[in-house]
């Protein structure tokens, strides 16, 4: 369980890291929270000959906010999602989907940037980025691209990134008043893996249910985005809303993973159950907010 | 491969070591440090037995490099004993006072990150315990105990600071 040996790098800016990702090629690994890389690299499952620590571009951290986006640096470590509190008025559903990452030493170290580089298909904030249609800003020495969430997950474990580009930060719209956001799932212990989970977005105008957006966590080789679920409940009114038929829908047509935690069809069935559960939270949220004034 | 220059505080005191990029925090502070306090297990993240403080959080010392705690705080589990020599600092009596370990292996982790825990939710509620507790692993107790332990530790250290508190504004108020 000892890593295999690497030469260390360690840039103090966007600017070094990624000349240094494009020298070393596809031998290099970037290194941020480590809390999926080191150990499987201790496993061995993974030997770079060359690490690029980015704990120390200080650009790396830090959420600023304009036009209606919040641009959250890829560093940003989740223990900061969870608390930040401009995080947490303006993107609510990172500050609901962090505590549900590890436990809090692994919270303590973890970053958005590598939970996403690093894609796997049972964790949180990858469902969140594709709920809220977020941009995640990459860079490398041929320049700086957005790429939709949507078209960044690839597979379990794979994405759209180039082995020279570097992860700097992700965009995420801040939805105005009347919404309510959740996150729900099931693990064998809090802070495992979940089973099967899902991430949702409301907004409503009264009764009326005026945007819907939902991801599901574990319940495909990438986060799902429930489409059909999301077209049902726009236009719908919160008090008539099925839920539990609305979820039961959404999962009909998956294929999620069978495991030693569950077979398909009990991920389906746990997973409808947690999307009808979020999206009540969501619905409840959005409609106890005041609809004008207020300041949230 | 070459190794590194780490320069580090670890329990008050600056240390410099070299090392291999790939040792752990954890082996360095074993091997290099001889501060033996700190348990390794799983090695991969999982078991919470190598807790220790990097810069006042919990974090495992089995998933951060050596060499990435350069210029770091950092408080292991020796760091964590009371002030006079030989004797337990406030987590490690409600352990003993409570019977939070059986063959003790797993309890420098809880020690070490129930006093994180505490530094930033001093009086918990069950609940709370719980959640915090779930980072770590103990295969003896059933974890009873311990639950009991971190409701002692939490009444311990605000006594403490109650005390430290008075004994601080008594000589003001005295005069």
């Amino acid at each position: 369980m000892k890593a295999a040996a690497f030469d260390y790098h360690l840039p103090a800016s966007v600017e070094a890291a990624v000349r240094m990702l494009a020298e070393l090629g596809d031998e290099a690994k970037i290194l941020a929270g480590g809390q999926s890389l080191v150990p499987v690299m201790a496993m061995r499952l993974g030997r770079p000959e060359h690490i690029v620590d980015v704990n120390r571009i200080g650009e790396l951290a830090g959420v600023t906010r304009s036009d209606g986006m919040v641009r959250v640096g890829a560093l940003t470590r989740h223990r900061v999602l969870e608390r930040d509190e401009a995080i947490g008025a303006t993107v609510p559903l990172l500050a609901r989907a962090a505590p549900y990452i590890g436990h809090f030493q692994i919270r303590n170290r973890g970053t958005l940037g590598g939970s996403l580089a690093h894609a796997d298909p049972a964790a949180e904030l990858p469902a969140v980025a594709v709920a809220l249609d977020a941009d995640i800003e990459v860079r490398s020495v041929r320049g700086s691209r957005r790429i939709p969430a949507a078209a960044f997950f690839v597979s379990a474990f794979t994405t759209t990134l180039e082995p020279d580009e570097l992860v700097t930060a992700v965009h995420l719209p801040a939805w105005g008043r009347g919404c309510g956001f959740a996150v729900a799932e099931l693990a064998r212990r809090h802070g495992d893996f979940a089973i099967a989970g899902a991430a949702c977005g409301v907004q409503v105008d009264g009764d009326r249910i005026t945007r819907a957006a939902l991801a599901l966590i574990g319940m495909g080789s990438v986060p799902v985005r429930a489409r059909t679920a999301e077209q049902a409940l726009t236009g719908a009114s919160v008090r008539e809303a099925d839920l539990a038929a609305v979820a039961r829908e959404a999962v009909a047509a998956l294929d999620p993973p069978s495991d030693t935690q569950g077979s398909a069809a009990y991920r389906r069935r746990v997973g409808a159950h947690m999307i009808a559960r979020a999206l009540g939270q969501a619905l409840a949220e959005a409609q106890a907010q005041p609809e004008t004034g207020g300041s949230k | 491969m070459s190794e590194h220059e780490v320069t580090l505080t670890v329990n008050g005191e600056r240390r410099r070591v070299r090392a291999e990029p790939r040792k752990t925090l954890a082996d360095l502070l074993r091997q290099d440090l001889l501060l033996t306090g700190t348990h390794l297990a799983c090695e991969h993240g999982v078991c919470g037995s190598c807790t220790v403080l990097v810069d006042g959080m919990a974090i495992r010392s089995c998933l951060m490099f050596g060499v990435q705690a350069d210029g770091s705080e950092v408080t292991t589990v020796e760091g964590l004993a009371g002030e006079e020599p030989g004797s337990l600092g406030p987590v490690q009596r409600a352990f003993r006072e409570e019977h939070g370990l059986q063959c003790g292996f797993c309890t420098p982790g809880f020690v070490v990150s129930v006093t994180a825990f505490l530094d930033e939710c001093p009086d918990p509620a069950d609940e709370q315990i719980r959640e915090a507790l779930s980072g770590n692993l103990c295969r003896c107790t059933g974890y009873q105990g311990i639950v009991r332990a971190v409701r002692l530790a939490a009444r311990l250290r605000r006594e403490e600071q109650g005390r430290a508190e008075q004994g601080r504004a008594e000589p003001e108020g005295s005069r």
